[in-house]
């Protein structure tokens, strides 16, 4: 069974001036045009926080005489590769939800759109494993500090992104919700490749940089 | 809806809100109108501004004397502290943010912001945290002591080892501040991109949008910054970790630069949309288009990108290479050239000008001057061997009151003044605003001139008691603190009486130019609702005849029509 949404393009919605839908006076509710500019705009802005983290953390890192606590080796970067190529794919797949969206294929989406938030679950999880099987805690210096303190602000956002994606799923239930809301989706959308470059840059910084 | 402003029939139309709008209530609810919004963070402002001056009275009581004896030390600290935080947290910023409610709007011909609702979320993050912020002075060990700037390692100590203290409660209040700071940027900058009137391109934008919209860029860019550095001095004091522990490899000089990133820009977020204050009364006053609309405009953006670069002259003394020095010297010299180019506009606009010296033009003009001042102390303070000599003394306090009372909040009250017949829909008293900028002016000079000798006499800021040889220049700075205290009175009396009895304002009282004007007083709930009319000039055409919009003729009289049929 296919619902087709009435209106095939979803960015067509950038467009078209969105009436609002509660009782409310007119232009008084949210413009639903506006808020994917919105969204790229906070977006624009949270980076900067990652940014100050990033520069924080090699700041730390080049000025310590001692980076790695005590009894500390380093990190073990196979498996979190693992599920690093876990999470980037996924913005493929979330990419496919959205091709098959734009056609019109809602359980094409809705497959795809629940196998990346399956696969985010996933890096969670095996974050959640890393992290219980860690030598080193967050009280443990300025490495210990730095490296819960990134992983665990990003790992929030993974799993904001999650939530957020599971209310798109249940949103394109209502029907003929996505003809003029398809913004939500290309929101989560944006938000979790920013979660996946995020992750690569973290990546890079944490596991490819030697100590 | 299709009523048009213009149809007779709206006075005698029920007004369409399904709650009543012009209950006092709505003023004390969630409310998504961006009038009410406005209206809601300028007397939010106030309160905190009466909270903020009061501490400061205290402050400058205790200084009229070189011994410490009016307050303990411990509380002379937590003084500072927290008057500075709540006069940039909960008087700027918010106050700004009501202006930047009640103006942008209906400048750019919009009927609400783009996020009306993240707009009243905005607002009401501002009471919960000025409550938490105000919570501080009750818990045990009192509120945050170690200066606005929160500098560890004296931020991190917390001898009572309360997990609740007033340093925690410090950082909360100001990680929200940015949060709601942040949710207000997105949606300054989303309105202002996305819902201009027709024929309103950016270079016919009045040059408030402009300075509003680089403004809330750099809240964008800076204000993360400082929320991040702030969430890990929270980790360092709750959890123990060691991002600035020296103890633990951390490094405390990682703060300031995480602080002053934001917190110098943030001295261009209040400033910018002051310039444009100036730039929008200068011209209304002096009866001539504003000189350099272009050059004025394109000022403001190259403002924030030098703003971006200059943090580290607030680090001169702490230990940064030679070679970040000089740098950092030069960028913040060169922000001297955007704003001069405004400064030189501004002076072209009044030349020959047929000046109107009413109560906003003489606090517009007033501001104008203790800038200039501002900005030849700034320019001295750039200088890395001057600024090492007078670093952390009255030099530097000095400075920066000029620039945040003597021009901003002058700026602030000249904006208030301009736009309170628009707003309100009554005139203020010129009288009382007249004396209310006396007092204001003169206390300013008298309260703030006197700390720059005592800075290179080398009074060091922060202290409760002084050598006597500082006394004289002391008692001149505390007589023009009271004064500034004296003059809200008239201020205060002047908004209250003309809200419960003043005239009925008409809908341009001053004969200005701008799609505001063009609304009844105060303007209708959605503005020009669907007849958004299309802007065919650019802004301040004063002089030179042209309309400013479409059917022009309309206006005047359909607004004339609504004000007195509203009486």
């Amino acid at each position: 069974m296919t619902l087709t949404p009435a209106s095939p393009d979803p960015l067509s919605g950038l467009d078209q001036n969105a009436g609002p839908t509660d009782g409310h006076a007119s232009g008084h509710s949210s413009h639903a045009n506006h808020s994917l500019t919105g969204f790229i705009i906070f977006l624009c802005s949270e980076s900067i926080i990652f940014f100050a983290f990033f520069t924080g953390y090699a700041v730390l890192k080049l000025s310590s005489l001692n980076w790695l606590p005590p009894g500390v080796e380093g990190l073990e970067w196979r498996t979190p590769l693992a599920y690093t190529a876990v999470l980037v794919s996924s913005s493929g797949t979330i990419a496919l939800a959205e091709w098959f969206l734009n056609r019109g294929n809602l359980w094409g989406f809705r497959a795809f759109w629940l196998l990346s938030m399956a696969m985010g679950t996933v890096f969670l999880y095996g974050q959640a494993v890393e992290w219980a099987g860690l030598s080193f805690g967050i009280t443990s210096g300025s490495f210990g500090s730095c490296f819960y303190l990134l992983t665990g602000f990003h790992g929030l956002h993974v799993a904001s992104g999650v939530l957020l994606m599971g209310l798109m799923l249940i949103r394109s239930f209502r029907a003929g919700n996505y003809e003029g809301g398809e913004q939500g989706v290309v929101a989560a959308s944006l938000f979790w490749h920013f979660v996946d470059v995020i992750w690569v840059l973290l990546f890079l910084l944490l596991y490819a940089w030697p100590a | 809806m299709t009523i048009t402003p213009f149809d007779p029939g709206l006075s005698a139309a029920p007004t369409p809100q399904p709650k009543a709008p012009n209950s006092w209530k709505r003023y004390f609810s969630f409310n998504t109108d961006a009038k009410v919004i406005g209206i809601q963070y300028i007397a939010t402002a106030l309160i905190f501004l009466l909270v903020g001056g009061l501490l400061a009275m205290i402050m400058r009581g205790e200084l009229i004397t070189p011994e410490a004896d009016l307050v303990d030390r411990t509380v002379y600290n937590g003084l500072y502290t927290m008057h500075g935080t709540i006069m940039l947290f909960l008087f700027m910023f918010p106050v700004l943010n009501g202006l930047n409610n009640l103006l942008i709007p209906c400048m750019i011909g919009a009927p609400d912001m783009a996020f009306p609702r993240l707009n009243a979320a905005a607002f009401w993050l501002v009471p919960v945290f000025g409550v938490i912020l105000m919570a501080s002075f009750l818990v045990p060990g009192g509120p945050a002591a170690s200066g606005w700037w929160s500098y560890p390692p004296v931020s991190l100590q917390n001898p009572l080892g309360f997990l609740i203290n007033g340093e925690a409660l410090w950082i909360v209040a100001v990680a929200l501040s940015g949060v709601s700071s942040i949710m207000g940027a997105i949606n300054f900058v989303t309105t202002i991109l996305r819902m201009r009137a027709p024929g309103m391109t950016l270079f016919r934008m009045p040059i408030f949008c402009w300075t509003a919209l680089s403004a809330q860029i750099i809240q964008l860019i800076g204000l993360p910054a400082l929320t991040g550095g702030a969430l890990m001095l929270l980790f360092d004091l709750v959890v123990g970790t060691s991002f600035y522990r020296p103890e633990g490899g951390g490094d405390p000089v990682l703060y300031q630069h995480f602080f002053w990133f934001y917190s110098h820009p943030a001295v261009y977020v209040i400033i910018l949309p002051v310039f444009g204050v100036f730039s929008e009364l200068f011209p209304v006053y002096a009866r001539k288009p504003l000189f350099g609309y272009r050059f004025v405009a394109m000022a403001s953006l190259v403002i924030v990108a030098l703003s971006l670069v200059v943090w580290v002259h607030h680090m001169f003394p702490s230990g940064v290479p030679q070679w970040m020095r000089d740098l950092f010297m030069v960028t913040t010299m060169l922000i001297a050239v955007p704003t001069g180019i405004k400064v030189f506009a501004w002076l072209a606009t009044l030349w020959g000008g047929k000046l109107r010296l009413n109560t906003p033009m003489l606090f517009a003009l007033g501001g104008l001057f203790n800038f200039v001042f501002a900005g030849v102390t700034g320019i001295m303070l750039a200088t890395v061997p001057v600024d090492i000599h007078v670093n952390n003394t009255y030099f530097v306090v000095g400075h920066f009151h000029y620039v945040i009372y003597g021009a901003a909040t002058m700026g602030v009250y000249a904006a208030i003044y301009h736009w309170f017949p628009k707003f309100t829909g009554k005139m203020y008293y010129e009288g009382l605003g007249q004396l209310h900028f006396l007092l204001t002016f003169i206390g300013t000079n008298l309260n703030f001139f006197p700390m720059h000798p005592l800075g290179l006499m080398g009074m060091p800021r922060r202290v409760s008691s002084y050598d006597p040889e500082f006394a004289f220049w002391n008692v001149l700075a505390s007589l023009g603190a009271f004064l500034l205290g004296v003059s809200i009175i008239p201020f205060l009396l002047n908004l209250v009486s003309s809200l419960v009895r003043g005239k009925q304002a008409p809908a341009n009282p001053w004969n200005a130019i701008g799609l505001e004007w063009l609304l009844p007083s105060p303007p209708p709930a959605e503005n020009f609702e669907e007849n958004v009319p299309t802007v065919i000039s650019g802004p301040y055409g004063y002089g030179s005849g042209l309309p400013l919009v479409e059917h022009q003729e309309r206006y005047p009289r359909a607004t004339d029509f609504l004000a007195t049929g509203q009486a």
